[in-house]
């Protein structure tokens, strides 16, 4: 089984802090980590490697310091990675990121399973994924929580949506964008940190994708960020101290609004 | 190719840039500031300039014939014919988006039956309901609904495609944008149109609700976004209103799919879906125990709502994963959250800051979960709770 993990590089957002006076992020001394949910697309695609062979590639689109990512997965056991990366690359929103991934996925070619994280925690958007499927015209099985089966016959997931779980069997290749529920992700080994370390990470930029500089980076996306804004705070309400009966009290008001009385 | 400068005649050297930077990529060298490598032209500088010294440039694009496009449709959420109130909430946006330009609403609903709903969305705004109808289109499955829905778009030409921010929404509006090469922005919970272009202002939540960034498609169309549950108003039903409904012509072969869905497995009795919760009762690790859990588990029961927890509560095992809010859990927004022994960190905050009233117990006044919530009670709430349920008891006699 050849499996593809596609890895983003994040700013730790729980680390970031709002600079009151100045309505802007402060962003000094904020580590960048591998995106959170991306750990359990790992996880998952390395299970089943363990169990049925094969590989699991790495693939990041970013700045040349986004290789730290592709170190870290292999510490914990990737077999290889890529680094998609070049100044045109610059400024993507998620139609040029999923594009440029797809290529990236035909270049590496074989492949049979794509999975990404549900989301980034950066944007937030969860479109990567299914943007790589479309660009790549394969099947798409977003929101998955369990993977029941993986065989050269296809897949068997379940999505976790509203109100419930779909049991969904898609053929192979597919691209999965994967929840936290999947998996408990394993540490990296020292086995793995050694390999990280002296790993030579492949760089791929626009000409080794054939891609053109209207089809990546902030030329090629459609969409462009015009105002960033710190959200107002919302005004803190009222503070209420007392006896616990008194509180209790204030509080079921506040429950039952004119339900009962 | 796109570039990323900043003007020496004009940068005073301010540094306002180098915190807006959520990369880390400004510095300031020789009283200038200086665009390092870890830039992604993200444009958080642009806007934090107060001298405009920062300019990105865009590369030449072929712009597309936007006149030829307009009008709102927003793209119905149905399950076994049962269309969700998030595409009423759509609808209501939808009408008052197009009323800036007198355009009309249509509503695309695929589904196997329509039922009296295509007499519904008229009477909630739509004023036209295209309507495709076919067995397969049941249960939603990705690829026949974005198939179709591609080849109506591209027919229509609405200017703006809407749907709803859910599992569905979030399935179908990127493989379909991706199909039509155009622009979608996620889980948007403010929309305006532009006076000046004409173009969508949408605003949305970003970096785990640390900024609201607002995003533009202005030479691709249609524009698209997902827009998040609860937060756009549905319009007041109105029966009289007269809109028309045509029903589209499904080919066999739009209906092909390379995935099928074998298991539909609804929550179980008494397991409720946090997210559709209109009240949650949370717990933190304040409670302490998993025992403790059982009187907030009470308490949401006589209040018909749902159980939520903090990631600190999950991660020690008292509360199963499913009921987590924030950051790597679920969003919510409950008409009431009542948060017990929750410190209010932003990861948690951000799945919970939009729920309509918040309040919180907390025995520390200095809990960051004072700071936004709209009524603190600082408190212990070993003795508060149960005085809460026996008050709820006595109340309702
Ligand atoms: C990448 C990342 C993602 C994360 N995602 C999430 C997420 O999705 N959701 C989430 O919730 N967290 C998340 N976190 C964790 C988050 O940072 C906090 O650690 C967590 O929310 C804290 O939970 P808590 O408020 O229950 O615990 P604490 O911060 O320990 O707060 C407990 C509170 O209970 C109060 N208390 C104690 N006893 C009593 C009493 N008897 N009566 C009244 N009050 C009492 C205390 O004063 C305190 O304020 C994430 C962190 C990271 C790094
Ligand atoms: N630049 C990138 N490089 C590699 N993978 C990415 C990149 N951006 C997004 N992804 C993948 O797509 C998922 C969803 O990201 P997003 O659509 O940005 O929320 C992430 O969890 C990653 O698996």
């Amino acid at each position: 089984m050849r499996m593809v993990v596609a890895v983003k590089q994040v700013p730790d957002t729980s680390e970031v802090r709002i600079d009151e006076e100045r309505g802007t992020l402060v962003r000094e001394g904020v580590p960048s980590i591998l995106n959170p949910f991306d750990e359990y697309a790992l996880e998952e695609a390395m299970r089943w490697r363990d169990q049925l062979g094969g590989s699991v590639t790495v693939v990041t689109m970013g700045p040349p310091q986004a290789e730290a990512v592709l170190r870290e997965a292999v510490a914990m056991g990737a077999d290889d990675a890529v680094l998609l990366s070049d100044r045109a690359f610059a400024g993507a929103d998620t139609w040029a990121t999923s594009h440029t991934l797809a290529k990236a996925v035909e270049r590496l070619g074989g492949v049979d399973v794509v999975m990404t994280g549900k989301q980034a925690i950066d944007g937030d958007t969860a479109q990567t994924g299914p943007g790589i499927a479309a660009s790549l015209d394969w099947p798409q099985i977003t929101f998955v929580g369990k993977v029941r089966e993986l065989t050269e016959d296809g897949i068997v997931a379940e999505r976790y949506v509203e109100g419930g779980c779909e049991v969904v069997r898609s053929s192979l290749p597919v691209v999965i964008t994967v929840l936290k529920d999947a998996n408990t992700p394993r540490l990296p080994s020292l086995r793995g940190k050694m390999k990280a370390r002296k790993m030579e990470v492949p760089v791929w930029g626009i000409d080794d994708l054939g891609l053109t500089p209207d089809q990546v980076g902030l030329d090629g996306s459609p969409t462009r960020v015009v105002r960033i804004m710190t959200p107002e705070n919302p005004a803190s309400g009222e503070i209420h101290r007392g006896e616990p009966e008194e509180i209790a009290r204030l509080i079921v008001d506040q429950l039952l609004g004119n339900e009962a009385d | 190719m796109a570039s990323i400068d900043v003007r020496k005649d004009i940068c005073v050297g301010c540094g306002a840039c180098v915190p807006a930077c959520p990369f880390g990529a400004i510095s300031m060298e020789d009283g200038i500031a200086v665009i390092g490598d870890a830039c992604t032209l993200c444009g958080a500088c642009e806007s934090s300039c107060p001298f405009g010294a920062i300019v990105i440039r865009a590369g030449e694009t072929g712009a597309a014939d936007l006149d030829l496009y307009s009008g709102v449709m927003v793209i119905a959420e149905q399950r076994d014919g049962e269309v969700d109130h998030s595409t009423l909430e759509l609808l209501g946006e939808a009408t008052r988006l197009a009323a800036a330009d007198e355009s009309s609403v249509s509503v695309l609903l695929l589904t196997a039956v329509a039922g009296e709903w295509s007499g519904k969305l008229i009477s909630c705004g739509a004023d036209v309901v295209y309507l495709g109808l076919a067995p397969e289109l049941a249960h939603y499955r990705t690829e026949p609904f974005a198939g179709v829905a591609r080849r109506v778009i591209t027919e229509k030409r609405p200017a703006v495609v809407l749907a709803a921010a859910t599992t569905t929404g979030r399935d179908l509006m990127p493989r379909i944008a991706k199909m039509l090469d155009t622009g979608l922005t996620a889980d948007c919970t403010a929309l305006a149109i532009d006076p000046d272009t004409g173009g969508l202002l949408q605003t949305r939540p970003a970096f785990g609700g640390n900024i609201l960034a607002t995003i533009v498609c202005a030479d691709t169309r249609p524009q698209m976004a997902t827009v998040r549950p609860r937060v756009m108003k549905a319009i007041e039903p109105d029966p009289d209103r007269k809109g028309t409904v045509e029903e589209l012509a499904v080919a066999p072969e739009e209906l092909t799919c390379r995935t099928e869905v074998l298991e539909w497995l609804p929550l179980e009795e008494g397991e409720v879906d946090i997210t559709e919760a209109e009240v949650i009762v949370s717990g933190g690790r304040g409670l302490k125990s998993p025992e403790n859990f059982a009187m907030l588990e009470e308490l949401a029961g006589l209040l018909d709502g749902s159980v939520g927890a903090s990631r600190a509560a999950v991660d020690a095992g008292w509360v199963p994963y499913p009921h987590q809010v924030g950051q790597t859990g679920k969003t919510v927004q409950p008409k009431i959250y009542l948060a017990c022994g929750i410190s209010g960190a932003v990861q948690h905050r951000v799945g919970m800051q939009s729920s309509d009233r918040i309040l919180a117990v907390n025995k520390d006044e200095n809990a960051p979960i004072f700071d936004f919530c709209d009524h603190g009670f600082c408190a212990d709430l070993f003795e508060v709770i149960p005085l809460v349920i026996r008050e709820i008891k006595r109340r309702r006699g």
